[in-house]
């Protein structure tokens, strides 16, 4: 037995060897080229990242990227601290935001998304159909039944339950909730002023049920009968959940297709300013889909570590044209080919030591 | 005494000194830690944080008590259910199951314990929320449906089923801390009560009156977990901040705020509001559990000096 | 009313008493039953060998948890080498040296320590570690892991050698052997299978770990053998899993939970048998 106690003394040693050897070697994180990237940020887009990820690491072998979805805003705060090499938010992030960050730092539009409104009614058959109004009736609380008329003009011969609306919204910071409520804050005055746009907005008290992630709502509407809530496009479908045909601004119930989406952002590519951030809600067009939005990775201009800097760059180069497959078969809409050159001079202009990082390449 | 054994005692020591200063310093930091980054909320509100109804980080408005009002009442819920049901458990164990049959069960009920908080989450989201939702949720409604306790929707994720979840935690730390008491109040009063012609019941209330203060020792100290606990109330509680007086509606709690949206915060400010509810938090569970450690202690004292 | 009347209602309510604390303990086992025969029911359905060893894939195309186990065991280890001679140190302390002021203060501190909530420990390492390492990372984990060790491996320790009888050390320090010897060589050894147990529980309660590692060890889609990189972790795996949308998912959290509380169970009871003479 004492054997066991010099034992620890000799582990404790051997504990701080451990640690010195377990530390990754430095600066490209590996040996023999491969190189490994961290990303984090928004859960809007996970599926498609993985994808991505996924197969690039089938096609280059030695890179192994990792993306954790911990939200837009925890997303940008990991750039901002350096705690991942590139990050993810839905949101745009804002000039005060940026401003912390140490260099210039890249928007690049990835896919595009939607949110749809999904709700859990046995009764309803035929896709429930939603204007703007009756959306941010519901989530202001001034509709507090499935069978309120305002409901029901929209929905003839629908059979809407006498039962009470539990809206479900978005408890942690997330850029769903931003484009959503960009969406309904511009569409209505009242909730422009009582709940506002952002992140994390002033959800009306009582209203709703607040649960984590794109995850979390989802999963709070599936187990709970007459429940609404707003989702990225992708989990909605993957779990066959129904998909509510929303009013746009030419006056049609458009439905949340990969068409429709494209069709939001086509129609406003011409007005994309230069640093790309952007937002797409309520856009003109027969087909657009209201509640579209793009979705960034941030990267710095200026990458400290020059192999690493490539691997981010070329990876975003396949993922938006060899990935753009993958994007249609998990529901996203790819960039239409107008803000496509855009981005392609942004993923050129990543650099180390002032020199493009893609030079060379395709 | 030779001279290398005083020198070896004394590097002995300092060498364990530096261990336990290590403890020290460690809560030293974390204090230190909470406080420089609770300053700007603790300026910018002083005591209206603690008061404040109004959570709404997009306008820099920041009231705790949302948070403050969903740690106390699901707390409280956790004691209402778990403290009989800890104090049948063990008195039972102590005072009526013979050797045999108390010790497998005082193991099973340990055991409990040792359930990571993550497991009782995800066993609360996909059996006790469909649970409450389908059978109890309406079982209260139809019956005490009159109180505005049990009204409201029910969906299965709120206050009620946070405080269930956290309930089935605290047992076994509660039911532990009682046996602990119970065993040490001094057989020769059970004897002397047994010889009066007392019933086994009435030596337990003998005994239990005996016990009264580390019992009371024993809940409080189970109200310091319940008030702590993380992830279990995270996944069922509903994680919205609000004050409502339905059981059923969702809520929040000062822990359950730190884990879904501390890493979210990019606002100075926010993050001073979240680690200020941290700092609150750590000082209400340290008050708690030093509370209860003093009745605990003056049952093994009373007792020692039988 | 009668003498023997008294006593007989007594009597009863002794017996009804009785019966409703037995009531008590069977509601207890039967919620431990219900609890793990359900994890048992869910999990071994989704329980494979690529479960067990793979990476996890995008989702609907399988994949596994072989990276968070690896990663579990990486940081429960790596906190056990930081945490166990800290707090064992700790404790021997206290038994030994700790009945003045500052091991009284020590041990006021460590009771504290042992009630902070884990969430606060894990921003704590957050704001020490994470933001200036720039990286979430397994060490952090494991930092935090072990922060939340040191406490109760040193109140164990304290508790285990209290109980070596006096005598023992009395007889060594008689025969003139400084203080260390007679620690080191007797009242520890003495103490060891106590202190052992107890460093095995604190072992299986750090393993059960979710919050504390949210934000320190992150998580990491792949196998990871580097400390100073993002950690896999089965409690996080299960948490993401769990709060997830897709149903493929909730499988893989009871799976991941089967396992989790498969090794902390058969840990808890090893401790058992092994102290069984003991108690």
């Amino acid at each position: 037995m004492k054997n066991l106690f010099s034992g620890l003394m000799i582990f404790s040693l051997l504990s701080l060897t451990l640690f010195v050897a377990g530390c990754s070697p430095e600066g490209t994180g590996g040996k023999g080229g491969s190189v490994s990237l961290q990303g984090a940020g928004a859960s809007f887009p996970k599926p498609i990242y993985e994808k991505w990820m996924n197969e690039y690491g089938k096609v280059n072998n030695g890179v192994k990227i990792d993306y954790q979805s911990v939200g837009s805003g925890a997303g940008q705060n990991a750039i901002i601290a350096g705690t991942a090499d590139f990050g993810a938010s839905d949101d745009p992030m804002k000039d005060e935001d940026l401003k912390k960050a140490k260099g210039d730092l890249l928007h690049i539009p990835t896919v595009l998304g939607a949110v749809v409104l999904t709700y859990n009614l046995k009764e309803v058959k035929e896709p429930l159909k939603l204007t703007s109004d009756t959306i941010a009736g519901i989530f202001l609380g001034e509709i507090k039944k499935w069978n309120d008329p305002r409901i029901a003009a929209e929905n003839p011969g629908a059979e809407l339950p006498d039962t009470e609306i539990s809206p479900v919204y978005r408890a942690d910071s997330s850029g769903t909730t931003a484009v959503f409520t960009d969406y309904l804050a511009k569409t209505s005055e009242k909730f422009k002023e009582k709940v506002g746009t952002g992140k994390q907005p002033n959800w009306v008290q009582g209203v709703g049920v607040g649960a984590k992630g794109n995850d979390g709502v989802m999963g709070q509407v599936k187990n709970t009968p007459n429940t609404i809530g707003y989702v990225e496009i992708a989990f909605a479908k993957e779990n066959k959940l129904p998909m509510a045909l929303i009013k746009n601004k030419a006056g049609k119930f458009v439905e949340p297709s990969l068409e429709n989406v494209s069709a939001a952002a086509e129609g406003s590519a011409g007005n994309m300013p230069e640093d790309l951030r952007m937002k797409i809600t309520n856009a003109d067009g027969e087909t657009a889909y209201p509640i579209a939005s793009y979705t960034y990775i941030l990267a710095f201009r200026e990458q400290k570590d020059a192999v690493k800097g490539k691997a981010l760059a070329d990876f975003l180069w396949w993922a938006l044209h060899d990935g753009s497959e993958f994007a249609k078969a998990l529901h996203y809409a790819p960039l239409p080919e107008a803000v496509l050159k855009k981005v392609e001079g942004k993923i050129n202009s990543i650099s180390s030591g002032g020199k493009s990082l893609r030079e060379g390449a395709e | 005494m030779s001279k290398t054994g005083t020198i070896g005692d004394s590097v002995f020591r300092t060498i364990l000194i530096i261990f336990a200063a290590t403890i020290i310093v460690i809560v030293v930091a974390m204090i230190a830690m909470m406080v420089q980054n609770s300053l700007p909320t603790i300026r910018e509100f002083g005591l209206g944080f603690l008061t404040g109804r109004r959570w709404q980080p997009a306008s820099d408005i920041f009231g705790a008590l949302p948070f403050i009002y969903g740690t106390i009442v699901s707390s409280v819920i956790a004691l209402v259910l778990a403290v009989p049901l800890s104090l049948g458990i063990a008195i039972f164990l102590v005072e009526q199951a013979p050797q045999k049959i108390a010790r497998p069960i005082a193991f099973m009920v340990e055991l409990l314990a040792a359930i990571p908080s993550v497991v009782y989450g995800l066993w609360g989201i996909f059996v006790l929320a469909p649970f409450i939702r389908s059978y109890l949720g309406p079982v209260l409604q139809s019956y005490l449906g009159w109180l505005p306790l049990f009204q409201g929707r029910l969906t299965g994720i709120g206050m009620l089923t946070g405080g269930m979840i956290m309930a089935l935690m605290v047992t076994p730390i509660v039911t532990a801390v009682v046996r602990d008491v119970l065993e040490a109040v001094s057989t020769t009063q059970r004897e002397a009560a047994l010889a009066l012609g007392a019933t086994k019941w009435e030596t337990t209330t003998i005994v239990l009156g005996n016990a009264a203060s580390g019992i009371a020792g024993a809940v409080v100290l189970g109200l310091g977990r319940a008030l702590g606990e993380t992830m279990a109330v995270t996944m069922v509680i509903g994680n919205s901040p609000q004050i409502s007086s339905s059981l059923f509606e969702p809520a929040y709690t000062i822990a359950s705020v730190l884990a879904a949206n501390f890493a979210e915060a990019t606002d100075k400010l926010y993050l001073s509001a979240l680690i200020e509810m941290g700092l609150v938090l750590f000082l209400v569970t340290f008050i708690v559990n030093a509370f209860a450690k003093l009745l605990v202690i003056r049952v093994a004292r009373r007792s020692g000096a039988h | 009313m009668s003498n023997e009347a008294v006593h007989n209602r007594r009597k009863l309510i002794s017996m009804v008493m009785t019966t409703l604390t037995a009531a008590c303990a069977v509601i207890a086992i039967a919620i431990l039953t219900i609890i793990l025969t359900y994890i048992g029911y869910k999990g071994v359905a989704a329980i494979n060998w690529e479960f067990l060893v793979e990476t996890p894939k995008p989702v609907g195309e399988g994949g596994g948890i072989g990276n968070a186990i690896v990663g579990s065991a990486i940081m429960t280890l790596l906190a056990s080498l930081i945490g166990l001679p800290i707090g064992i140190g700790a404790g021997v302390y206290l038994a030994e040296f700790g009945d003045k002021w500052f091991g009284s203060t020590v041990r006021f501190v460590a009771d504290t320590l042992i009630g902070v909530p884990s969430i606060i420990v894990g921003i704590f390492v957050y704001t020490l570690v994470v933001l200036p390492m720039t990286r979430q990372s397994g060490f952090a984990g494991s930092l935090s892991l072990a922060i939340i060790m040191i406490p109760i491996v040193a109140r164990t320790t304290e508790e285990m050698i209290r109980l070596v009888p006096k005598s023992m050390r009395e007889g060594a320090l008689a025969l003139g052997a400084p203080q260390w010897r007679v620690t080191w060589n007797i009242v520890l050894p003495a103490a060891a299978s106590g202190i052992a147990t107890g460093a095995m529980l604190s072992i299986a309660r750090i393993s059960g770990e979710t919050a504390p590692l949210l934000f320190t060890a992150l998580n990491s889609r792949f196998y990871n053998f580097y400390v100073d990189q993002p950690m896999s972790s089965l409690t996080v795996q299960i948490y993401n899993f769990a709060t997830g949308p897709f149903e493929v998912e909730h499988q893989m959290a009871w799976a991941a939970t089967l396992i989790l509380v498969g090794l902390i169970l058969v840990i808890n009871i090893l401790v058992r048998m092994f102290t069984k003479k003991k108690y």
